[in-house]
């Protein structure tokens, strides 16, 4: 047995010293700890969130060109403005319609991985959804480049079926068509669609895991045909994956500057216009205004999601 | 959920097996069209095969210089993320305490938010304060949402750490730092490596908050964007999107096996 005089004795050296003084103040501890990454995510990034949305309440003289630093809505009110509004409603009908596809395709995946698959199957599909989640994102984006060049592939496809037809129609309808498919809103969908569709696939996927066999198996006992089992059991329990997946699709796409400017129509999304107005044309406040709008809407929807209990399913 | 010796209906596995040829197939084509002998366009199929571009991309300065930028941002970027993460998961793990939540959000908020505002936002703060564009602004951008993918890691690791080990090791004489060294650091550092893996191959990807903070620098994603917005080389590109395809594969392998094996923390049985 110790003596317990010797335990109280202070320990030799100064990093004992420190350590036992760290450890008798756990607040102290807790501070130094906290303290160099909240300084860094405080200084750097909230300190310059703030810097733009400071910069969204100024405005922009007309005449000189120069930004005018006192605060005022004046840009806020260039947002309304028809064109500017355009790209607002454009980006958001995007969003949306790639959340709602992402969240059909990956279904079947998800639904399989979770409930079919076992051992090296399981940790294979979880691969297969990973390695393209952080595969790059530059390379996806160029893969469907090449895909939907009018020389590439899918043409050579199409032509070898006989499909070219189809095409033609599906790029005769107005607003989605244009002459090719990569330089229409189908394309740019396409491409939004592939990228995002991993984050919609993990959430879910860990959702319906969640999900009891036996809950399955006892609508079946009560005489639920498969598809009924699915509307009102699996889809119902499988909501809140299907909402935390659908935060980073919407939110994705709704920041997203690069894809529709390689593969799109040249009428701008949101990111796009951020781009171009901080860039050439030097008009950051309405830059900064137009950067509010996926603040605004992603806090809205994150607000929706958390009553939801979407982020138990991250 | 169970189903044990249930089979899939065939509708749902031909789903489920499709879903998975779109996510793959698109970047097996990258793979083929690096051989093709067509310079000019990107026609399918090749009208020949040939190893050349390799050879050529080898021999361009401008992509070694760009992917030299790129290791540089993503290793200091990485052990800047490591330490503040690292340093973040073991706070809120530890102790609840007031704000404890807020600062959860906050470490998650770099990647919550898309990429562009926290890029423009960069580049407003850095022209008020009017610091230069230099290595260092990339990698201020960069260490932000880098953080998050350590913490991430750290904190589900952290969760699994019984404190009976902790004070274990104190009640046999180690004192805090000896604790770390010898008793946390261990259980913790496949997880810390799997962090820094995927933080490492999210910063040497990244484009969006680069192309606002990095003024004229080029990256190894810069210079892949240049080509995509005006094709010029696309033998070259092709290569290089290769190069960067094998470059981020192996650390995210790693990092799967890494983490995976750690599902069995010392001291988790009780």
């Amino acid at each position: 047995m110790a003596a317990p005089a010797a335990l109280a004795a202070p320990r030799p050296g100064l990093a004992a010293r420190t350590a036992d003084a760290l450890w008798r103040r756990p607040g102290l501890t807790l501070f130094l700890m906290l303290t160099p990454p909240m300084l860094w995510l405080g200084i750097v990034y909230l300190g310059s969130l703030f810097a733009l949305l400071l910069q969204s309440f100024f405005s922009i003289d007309e005449f000189s060109g120069l930004i005018v630093r006192e605060l005022t809505l004046k840009t806020y009110g260039e947002l309304l403005r028809p064109a500017n509004f355009d790209i607002i409603i454009r980006t958001v009908t995007m969003a949306a319609a790639v959340t709602v596809a992402a969240a059909i395709l990956a279904f079947p995946i998800a639904y399989f991985a979770a409930r079919y698959a076992r051992g090296r199957w399981k940790a294979l599909f979880y691969l297969g959804v990973m390695l393209p989640l952080w595969s790059s994102y530059l390379v996806k984006v160029y893969a469907w480049k090449l895909i939907l060049a009018k020389e590439g592939i899918l043409t050579y496809i199409l032509d070898g079926l006989g499909l070219m037809p189809v095409l033609e129609l599906l790029l005769s309808v107005p607003v989605i068509g244009g002459t090719s498919l990569s330089v229409s809103y189908i394309g740019t969908f396409l491409v939004f669609l592939y990228v995002w569709l991993p984050f919609m696939i993990l959430p879910m996927q860990a959702a319906l895991e969640r999900v009891p066999a036996s809950l399955i198996e006892a609508s079946g006992d009560l005489g639920a045909t498969p598809g009924q089992a699915l509307a009102t059991v699996i889809l119902p329990l499988a909501l809140p994956g299907v909402v935390a997946g659908s935060i980073f699709t919407f939110s994705l796409t709704l920041g997203d500057y690069i894809i529709p400017q390689i593969v799109g129509s040249s009428r701008l999304f949101i990111g796009q216009a951020v781009y171009a107005h901080q860039g050439t044309a030097g008009n950051i406040p309405l830059a900064a205004a137009f950067t509010v709008v996926p603040i605004v809407i992603m806090g809205v929807y994150l607000w929706m999601a958390k009553r939801q209990g979407a982020f138990d399913a991250l | 959920m169970r189903s044990d010796g249930r089979r899939a209906p065939l509708g749902l596995t031909l789903a489920a097996a499709g879903g998975l040829a779109f996510l793959h197939l698109p970047i097996l084509l990258i793979f083929l069209y690096a051989f093709t002998t067509e310079d000019k366009s990107y026609q399918f199929p090749p009208p020949g095969l040939t190893l050349k571009w390799f050879a050529v991309a080898w021999g361009r300065p401008d992509v070694w210089a760009a992917l030299g930028l790129s290791l540089k941002v993503a290793a200091v970027s990485t052990a800047i993320a490591l330490v503040l993460g690292t340093l973040c998961a073991a706070a809120v793990s530890r102790s609840r305490f007031f704000g404890r939540e807020t600062v959860s959000l906050l470490v998650i908020l770099p990647i919550a938010l898309p990429g562009i505002i926290t890029g423009i936002a960069l580049r407003s703060a850095f022209s008020i304060a009017e610091i230069p564009f230099s290595t260092w602004t990339i990698i201020l951008g960069h260490a932000t949402f880098c953080v998050v993918v350590v913490y991430n890691n750290a904190v589900a690791r952290f969760r699994r750490l019984s404190g009976s080990l902790i004070e274990a090791s104190m009640d046999l004489g180690a004192d805090g730092f000896q604790t770390f060294r010898h008793v946390v650091l261990p259980n913790i550092g496949s997880a810390l490596l799997a962090g820094g893996m995927l933080a490492f191959a999210l910063s040497f990807d990244e484009v969006i908050v680069t192309t606002f903070t990095a003024g004229q620098q080029q990256t190894l994603p810069i210079w892949m964007l240049e080509e995509l917005v005006r094709p010029r080389q696309r033998p070259v590109t092709n290569v290089v999107a290769v190069a960067v395809v094998l470059v981020t594969f192996l650390p995210i392998l790693a990092a799967y096996y890494l983490t995976r094996d750690g599902e069995h923390v010392a001291g988790q049985g009780k």
